[in-house]
């Protein structure tokens, strides 16, 4: 429980408001964020930068055998999202009466995305919505 | 006084028919829809919750005020279906509109009208200069026990709004508030049970119509101003008779009802209400408008007030779709199956 608790605490700015990092060197923008640059290394500084969450769907699959976490959200469909400011992100699609496509122009919006059994934590997270 | 600086409303896109709850339990569904004056409810998803509806209208309601959300000095959440029986909603959506940390939150309850004790207390903060702007956000996605009548009505939404005291960052001033308050039995719900209880046709004279028709009286008393003063008025809807009979029995138009009258349409949406009445209403009020809101949470008391629209209220409209066109365009009907499923009352093994 103790884990739980540290592990989500760590990726609330991350879950809920797409808060990626940036280097300041190269400019390039990782998401989840990275505290080292991929391509500068140690040689430069990493600062926090909120992604707007606007995107198009790059890649998706539908989910019918969930594992126990998602056992109420099945079926439910996963994309990999190229943000407008380059990085992809991974994420639910929640669904709205409008077919997924590939290229399908995306937002996020802010859902619960799994519970700690009855007496744990509530987990809330962004997810995807086609516009 | 203080005012509303800016404001946002979300309700949930799925929908169940009033005759679709009425063939489950064979009742009729069309003498419920005129006697209820309700045709179908928003329900939540399986991840939605008060919380998340509560996040949705209050980043709505930042992007149509304009302001940073780091002046906020305080989010205050009501709802009588916070997601946590220990563990503040208000955290959750203060973190998630990115209010950082210099800001006291609290989730206050009292049956539908938590929202509204909500702003009341903001024009306080605000207008002592406690703090610079405050956000009251009204949230539900009630349940109704299977079977029982409340589950025509019992739905979910929230409305989220900004309180300032800048006249000129202003959409709509705050003229005066007033409540009335006793304690009535008509509605509760104890810790642990899934389900509230009510005292049936008790919820009516004594709980609702009393308290709203107080509160209203003693807000024209004070105010001076008569029922055709307001070109608005917008009461709590349980469901959509109550709010045109309270409006008969003060002296108020069918007309001035009707704008910010959603029942109807999505059902009961307990504390998000009478703010969603309010936001339907703000979408089309021109300048100078007066609009009277008195909200109702049982057990019992409603707060009232006088507000009179800005100038201001043309240039931030265009910043957000109006709630009425999300409510028409947004939405997907599901069957009493899928309700279930929905709210977790039917669960895969
Ligand atoms: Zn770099």
């Amino acid at each position: 429980m103790e884990k739980a608790s540290a592990g989500m605490w760590r990726k609330i700015d991350t879950r809920y408001n797409l808060i990626g990092s940036e280097c300041e060197k190269c400019k390039t923008l990782y998401f989840p964020p990275r505290i080292i640059c991929r391509i500068c290394g140690r040689d430069t500084k990493m600062r926090s930068r909120k992604l707007s969450g606007n995107g198009k769907v790059y890649s998706f699959t539908t989910i019918r055998v969930p594992s126990d976490t998602f056992k109420e959200s099945a079926p439910y469909t996963v994309g990999v999202i190229e943000l407008e400011e380059g990085p992809k992100v991974e994420g639910h699609v929640v669904e709205n009466g409008k077919k997924v496509a590939i290229g399908s122009k995306v937002k996020t919006v802010f859902r619960k995305m799994y519970v700690d059994g009855d007496e744990g934590l509530i987990h809330y997270h962004f997810k995807f919505e086609t516009i | 006084m203080a005012g509303i600086i800016g404001y946002g409303a979300y309700v949930p896109r799925l929908r169940i028919k009033v005759e679709e709850i009425a063939r489950v339990w064979n009742e009729d569904g069309e003498a419920i829809k005129r006697g209820l004056n309700i045709k179908e409810k928003s329900v939540p998803a399986f991840d939605e919750d008060a919380a998340t509806i509560a996040v949705e209208a209050a980043r709505k309601a930042i992007h149509h005020s304009g302001i940073n959300p780091r002046e906020l000095g305080a989010v205050y959440v009501g709802s009588e279906s916070h997601p946590y029986a220990v563990k503040p909603t208000a955290t959750v959506v203060a973190q998630a509109i990115d209010a950082g940390h210099n800001l006291t939150a609290a989730d206050l309850e009292f049956a539908c009208k938590a929202g509204t004790a909500g702003i009341q207390m903001l024009m306080g903060m605000t207008d002592s200069n406690m703090i610079k702007y405050g956000m009251a956000i009204g949230s539900d996605t009630s349940q109704g026990r299977p079977g029982d009548a409340l589950e025509y009505t019992a739905s979910a939404g929230g409305a989220a709004f900004i309180i300032g005291k800048e006249k000129k960052e202003m959409i709509a001033e705050i003229l005066k508030t007033v409540s009335y308050t006793s304690d009535t039995p008509d509605f509760w719900r104890r810790e642990g049970a899934n389900f509230p209880s009510h005292g049936g046709r008790f919820t009516g004279e004594p709980g609702y119509f009393k308290h709203v028709a107080n509160a209203t009286k003693l807000l024209l008393e004070q105010t001076g101003f008569k029922p055709s003063d307001f070109d608005y008025v917008v009461f709590h809807q349980p469901n959509g008779k109550f709010p045109l009979n309270a409006a008969k029995l003060l002296g108020f138009t069918e007309k001035q009802v009707e704008e910010g009258l959603l029942t109807p349409i999505i059902g009961n949406t307990y504390s998000g209400a009478s703010m969603l009445g309010l936001a339907a209403v703000l979408d089309k009020a021109k300048p100078g408008q007066k609009i009277m809101v008195t909200s109702f949470g049982s057990g019992a008391g409603s707060d009232s007030f006088a507000i009179q629209v800005t100038n201001n209220i043309e240039s931030k409209r265009k910043r957000v779709a109006p709630l009425r066109e999300l409510i028409a365009k947004d939405k997907m009907y599901i069957d009493y199956a899928l309700y279930l499923k929905n709210r977790s009352s039917i669960v895969r093994t």
